[in-house]
């Protein structure tokens, strides 16, 4: 009866709204990275506000979920563009051209660093990317071997630094942040130790580095970084972990600590001096291009000076944007909509 | 034979009493405690959301302003007008060619650091833009008006510009489908299971599974929205229709649960009088069956849609969790609700958004409410007791 129930109710919805459902799109569908989001949907508004197309709807579904429902075919029923804080997965792009999205444009925006952030109010702090590590992984090595994570104060992993609990308010394992820090800082230790962690793919997950304590110094916050900064404000010896755009946002109370010596600013991070930092793109399926309204209006507002310039709208809110040679490159080749090839993510 | 009162037995018992009803107040208090609290903290954030800042200012279309709406401004002060404002400005000029060359001193929105300095919050004003609102505040050329955009403008990622009006109609929109889709089904459904079916293990293991449904984390009936209505069917992502239907699922267990009961309340002396006058079980329940349990049926349908209202787990997945500024024009365009809209706000960097944020939990609340006095209303108006 239940299932008979849902049957009814679809067989009702196909009658009902059927006819209308097939038609062409009237606005751009954009999926992907939560991290994206925010300066996706303002260009998103300004399309909307300053033309007569409508706004394109921006759904924040994660660049691994976006990725998922942008390689699902080139229908009008798949999105048309897709937000990721990281370069598409060599996997991902051949199952893109297995499913007839053949053409496909790659555009790099600009960067967004991670920080460690703690309270305001706290004494300047500085470590090493290998002592972050080492206050995150779950195994370390200690004497030649791996072991559970023995510490439990900063100046136990150096004499240098203070007494002072380690602590993290992270985010959680399905977050892209979470995944960013885990290949740059573990994933480079690792590296370094590779005669204790095991051979590392370069993209690969080998649980032995990926993984973070679960002993209660790391804790999970969710994917709201505004938790995250909160709890810092009331916890003194913790430290969290999240985007830069929350970082400036909250600058006066919270402040980041510096790693190998760089704190993140918007030239250390677009540098490339402050070592935790991620490049954010967006990915445009072209077979859609001439059949959506905006679409190409779009893309051209997103890679104009005004958006992703150095005194572009996107920096107010926390983008950091691309050296200038870097960016003139990126707006020629994106709005010639160059191709993007397998080639060019293998290295 | 007499009765011994044993006085250290009653003194226990009377003791034990009340120590029971000291932990029911306990219990009663601190629920009341938490929900003050609550209250307190999201009346306190959402009061600020309620004004907004404004400033006078000579908007001069000249013909730079053609380009950029900023140039219309003082250099200064272009700064502190929202960009919701000045970008308009171009198209405005183009509509309308008289405008070219005038000069028109008028109140347009500020900035959301002015509006959070105005309101003494965290901002990122540099020194010398405090200097120059100060400066405009004590020429009375800036002022906290009455945040009417909140209520009619809809998301948007510039915090002075953002208004749940968009996020209200698609909630309207979505609720409408699930009760067009769930109350017909799930009356026809209780009055099948209640009046007509026969009790054997097939109307058993059915009337388990409804219960069971009733009980199982909203976000699977997102899962099997998308499979079924998304994916199978053609529905278009992040529409109402795809919403409200998904819903539709969600509510349906409660509905058919709550029409039973009240179905069952009727005395069987009703139906047996009807019967013997000579009316078919069809009739006895159009004319008499129906018509008594409408009350049960309608408080039970508005607590189920109240629920609906306030969900966002399966919307989630169905993609309603999006950026959509725009209110929708029908049930297959894009659309996004009320806590959906909550969700995007709480999480954005911007602070100025977190007042915003506790204002439209404040709606919602008011809406949720308004619909469960209703109900209670609905219930004790008109309610018959047998």
């Amino acid at each position: 009866m239940s299932k008979f129930m849902k049957l009814l109710v679809v067989a009702l919805a196909i009658t009902a709204f059927g006819a209308g459902m097939a038609q062409a799109r009237e606005q751009v569908k954009i999926v992907g990275s939560s991290t994206v989001y925010p300066f996706s949907s303002y260009v998103a508004e300004e399309l909307g506000a300053t033309t007569k197309f409508k706004s394109p709807v921006v759904e924040s579904t994660g660049s691994g979920g976006g990725h998922k429902l942008f390689l699902s075919g080139d229908g009008l029923n798949t999105p048309d563009i897709t937000n990721s804080s990281r370069r598409m997965k060599v996997s991902e792009f051949e199952k893109n051209s297995a499913n007839g999205n053949t053409e496909i444009t790659e555009a790099l925006i600009g960067y967004d660093g991670i920080a460690v952030a703690q309270n305001g109010g706290n004494d300047d702090f500085a470590i090493t990317k290998d002592e972050l590590a080492m206050a995150v992984a779950a195994m370390v090595p200690v004497g030649g071997r791996l072991v559970k994570n023995p510490y439990m104060t900063w100046n136990q992993i150096n004499p240098k630094l203070p007494n002072r609990k380690i602590l993290f308010y992270g985010p959680p394992t399905s977050s892209g942040t979470r995944d960013a820090f885990g290949e740059m800082v573990l994933g480079k230790f690792a590296k370094k130790h590779k005669d204790l962690y095991g051979p590392v793919s370069p993209k690969g997950k080998a649980k032995k580095y990926v993984s973070v304590r679960q002993d209660g110094v790391y804790v999970p916050s969710g994917e709201n970084d505004n938790l995250i900064v909160q709890k810092l404000t009331k916890d003194k010896n913790a430290f969290g972990i999240f985007g830069y755009s929350f970082l400036e946002e909250n600058s006066d109370r919270i402040k980041a600590a510096k790693i190998d010596g760089v704190a993140p600013k918007p030239d250390t991070i677009a540098g490339g001096d402050y070592p935790i930092s991620r490049s954010l793109y967006f990915y445009i399926k072209k077979s859609h291009m001439d059949k959506v309204p905006g679409m190409k209006e779009y893309v051209e507002l997103f890679m104009s000076e005004r958006m992703i310039g150095p005194r572009g709208l996107l920096k107010r809110i926390g983008l950091v944007p691309l050296a200038t040679e870097l960016r003139k490159q990126m707006q020629k080749d994106v709005l010639s909509y160059k191709n993007l090839r397998l080639e060019d993510l293998k290295h | 034979m007499s009765f011994t009162i044993d006085k250290k037995v009653m003194k226990r018992r009377a003791r034990r009493d009340m120590r029971f009803k000291m932990y029911s107040y306990t219990a009663i208090f601190m629920a009341g405690a938490f929900l003050v609290f609550f209250f307190a903290d999201i009346i306190g954030t959402a009061a600020s959301a309620f004004k907004q800042a404004e400033l006078r200012v000579a908007v001069n279309y000249n013909e730079d302003a053609k380009e950029m709406g900023e140039y219309a401004l003082d250099e200064d002060l272009s700064y502190l007008v929202s960009r919701g404002f000045t970008r308009l400005i171009p198209g405005k000029m183009r509509e309308n060619r008289a405008l070219i060359g005038t000069t028109i001193e008028k109140w347009v929105l500020a900035d959301a650091e002015v509006d959070q300095y105005l309101k003494s919050k965290p901002n990122r004003l540099k020194k010398g833009e405090r200097t120059l609102v100060d400066g405009l505040k004590a020429e009375g050329n800036a002022r906290l008006a009455f945040n009417i955009g909140f209520f009619e403008n809809g998301d948007s990622k510039l915090p002075e510009m953002a208004g749940i009006w968009a996020a209200a109609v698609g909630s309207m929109y979505v609720l409408m489908i699930t009760l067009i889709f769930s109350f017909p089904l799930g009356v026809a459904t209780a009055i099948y299971l209640e009046e007509f079916a026969p009790d054997n293990w097939l109307m058993q293991a059915i009337e388990v599974n409804i219960n069971n449904l009733a009980a199982i984390p909203s976000i699977l009936f997102g899962l099997l929205g998308l499979s079924i209505f998304i994916n199978f069917l053609g529905v278009p992502r992040s529409s109402a229709l795809a919403g409200g239907l998904t819903l539709s699922l969600m509510t349906l267990p409660v509905i058919i649960i709550s029409t039973r009961a009240a179905i069952l309340a009727i005395p069987d002396s009703i139906r047996e009088g009807a019967l013997a006058l000579g009316a078919t079980r069809w009739q006895v329940v159009i004319t008499n069956v129906l018509p008594l349990s409408l009350p049960g049926i309608l408080t039970g349908t508005i607590i189920g849609l109240a629920r609906a209202i306030g969900e966002t787990a399966p919307l989630m997945i169905i993609g309603m969790m999006a950026y959509i500024p725009e209110a929708p024009d029908g049930f297959t365009s894009a659309a996004t609700v009320l806590p959906a809209q909550i969700y995007t706000w709480s999480s954005d960097s911007l602070r100025a958004f977190t007042e915003r944020t506790s204002a439209a939990i404040l709606v919602l609340l008011g809406v949720m409410l308004l619909m469960n006095g209703v109900a209670i209303f609905m219930r004790n108006k008109y309610e018959v007791k047998w």
